[in-house]
């Protein structure tokens, strides 16, 4: 039993499974685990910037603060209203978390570690699979705003469907120079690493766009239009402030989560911040160079362990930084009128986003 | 696997489409649209089968993502108790038997054509539409550049048409 086991995991077959189950588990625990702590974050630097203490009691510096969180919302009572569907009352907050913890699968974390690449599913369609599941992410909210059977929610779901679906034009429209400028990539053929990273990729997979980065420099430098767009459909896309419409709590009361309580209400909470993750890590490999940094070396696909393991630190502390940029904005921006959200996505970044591309392409057209 | 795959994603389809249109447990016109993103979900399933990725993405991407969200919306907006009691009529029955009968007898002729004469139907020199986007774009614009820009007026034109409807008062 067990040699027949041994044998099969060193089938390509086995590798594959052997690998790939490893990776998920690995990327799962660390989502899960920034996702815990990224809510303790923001309580602590919301009280920092208005004064208080914010949450300090359970452990030392508050710590701690997530497991109690935790243990609260298993122990609260789960009330369901009489009024609401049911079926979709229980499935909204499930689809809430799915399509956050999908997009992840295909984020290139690091470069090479045990001549393994670091990333869960390397696929050719990248970022058209990125957008696709980003658009499904809709459908949570705007369940749980028809299920709830009352109008605050539904008004909540209405506008989080307009709200995505406009800001999603303006996103996949702004990364096209991306592609533009990295689509003629050649491996350099003396180095092993980037041929084991380079092979087989086609131009829209993400892996060739960080490996872009690594070679010639980050495309925030190439395509600052591009970064400033997706920067703001990115808090669009998450519902954070300054975009978050559909659960402002002073016209909506909480919106779409109005009528769940305890461990639907916290799977809503978690979908918002893995979904913030999702968006962290998407913009680190799309802007910020992902696992690269140009300095000592450490854009070169890793050939050790070692610098296996400092490239995925170095993807790990650019999407943190992220994702506390997110949460501090939170704390300094008002909130956007719906009109001015409406009007900001469809006049101003849809037509910018337009003579981005031509721009870039007769750029790139002049110099060939 | 390949096999089992295909008569799964085959099975869910259709199952998830019959659902969208006849539901004999829920009238619900926002449970049809949920059956019907399952049902592109599962066509997307058969199109990775088919390696072919590009399409498979943007299915699910605009179908999926977009246009039924679009129709949520719609749904949601619109007052849905009398379109719950609605009971299906016999002309509606007839015309969709009617248009969906015609489709599979066009599937049906085609098949029957391609099985008698293979070249007709484009052989062993057909264009290959599988793969990833790099073959779509090239076919896309040399051999069937015009039909792609005709269908680019198309949709033109009914933006321009959803505009003139949706104007109360022309200026």
């Amino acid at each position: 039993m067990i040699p027949a086991i041994l044998n099969w995991a060193e089938t390509e077959a086995g590798q594959l499974v052997l690998f790939g189950a490893l990776k998920i588990l690995g990327v799962f625990s660390v989502v899960m685990f920034i996702v815990a702590y990224a809510v303790w974050v923001e309580r602590r630097t919301a009280a920092f910037i208005q004064d208080r203490v914010g949450p300090n009691r359970v452990g030392p510096l508050g710590l701690l603060q997530p497991v109690a969180d935790a243990i609260k919302s298993f122990l609260k009572e789960d009330f369901t209203p009489a009024h609401v569907r049911k079926v979709y009352y229980w499935l909204a907050p499930a689809i809430v978390m799915i399509p956050s913890l999908l997009t992840v699968a295909i984020i290139p974390f690091g470069s090479l570690l045990g001549g393994q690449k670091m990333v869960i599913a390397d696929l050719n369609v990248g970022i058209l699979y990125t957008f696709g599941i980003v658009s499904l992410g809709v459908y949570g909210i705007v369940l749980a705003g028809y299920a709830a059977r009352s109008k605050y929610p539904l008004i909540g779901g209405l506008r989080s469907s307009a709200q995505l679906i406009s800001y999603e034009i303006a996103l996949g429209m702004a990364v096209i120079p991306l592609f533009l400028i990295a689509g003629g990539l050649e491996a350099p053929a003396a180095s092993a690493g980037w041929q084991k990273l380079l092979a087989g990729t086609s131009s829209l997979n993400l892996g060739r766009l960080v490996s872009w980065q690594a070679l010639h420099g980050w495309f925030i430098l190439y395509a600052p239009v591009s970064f400033v767009i997706c920067l703001a459909a990115m808090f669009a896309e998450t519902n954070r402030m300054p975009f978050d419409l559909p659960e402002s709590e002073q016209e909506l009361a909480g919106g779409y989560n109005v009528e769940y309580s305890s461990m639907k209400f916290a799977l809503f909470f978690m979908g918002e911040y893995a979904n913030m993750v999702a968006a962290a890590a998407l913009m680190t490999t799309l802007f910020l160079g992902g696992w690269s940094l140009p300095v000592a070396g450490l854009n070169q696909p890793a050939a050790t362990i070692g610098a296996g393991l400092l490239h995925i630190g170095i993807f790990l502390a650019k999407m943190c930084f992220l994702i506390f940029m997110v949460i501090w904005v939170r704390w300094m921006w008002p909130r956007f009128r719906y009109d001015q959200l409406m009007d900001l996505g469809w006049r101003r970044f849809i037509p910018l986003a337009l003579a981005n591309i031509v721009v870039t392409a007769a750029v790139l057209w002049i110099r060939s | 696997m390949q096999d089992a795959l295909f008569y799964l994603f085959a099975f869910l389809t259709l199952v998830f489409g019959f659902l969208v249109v006849a539901n004999p447990f829920s009238r619900n016109p926002v449970t049809s649209a949920m059956f019907l993103v399952l049902a592109i979900i599962s066509l997307a399933g058969l199109f990775v089968l088919l390696h072919a990725f590009f399409l498979a993405a943007v299915q699910v991407l605009v179908y999926a993502g977009a246009v039924i969200v679009l129709f949520l919306f719609v749904i949601m907006l619109l007052d849905l108790k009398a379109e719950e009691q609605r009971k299906l009529k016999a002309a509606g029955v007839a015309g969709g038997v009617l248009a969906a009968g015609a489709l599979l007898a066009i599937f049906l002729a085609s098949l029957w054509a391609a099985s008698r004469d293979p070249a007709a139907a484009g052989g062993a020199d057909a264009p290959v539409l599988e793969g990833g986007t790099r073959a779509l774009a090239k076919l896309l614009f040399t051999q069937y550049l015009l039909p792609f820009e005709l269908v680019s007026v198309l949709l033109l034109v009914g933006m321009v048409g959803v505009v003139l409807l949706s104007k109360k008062d022309l200026k």
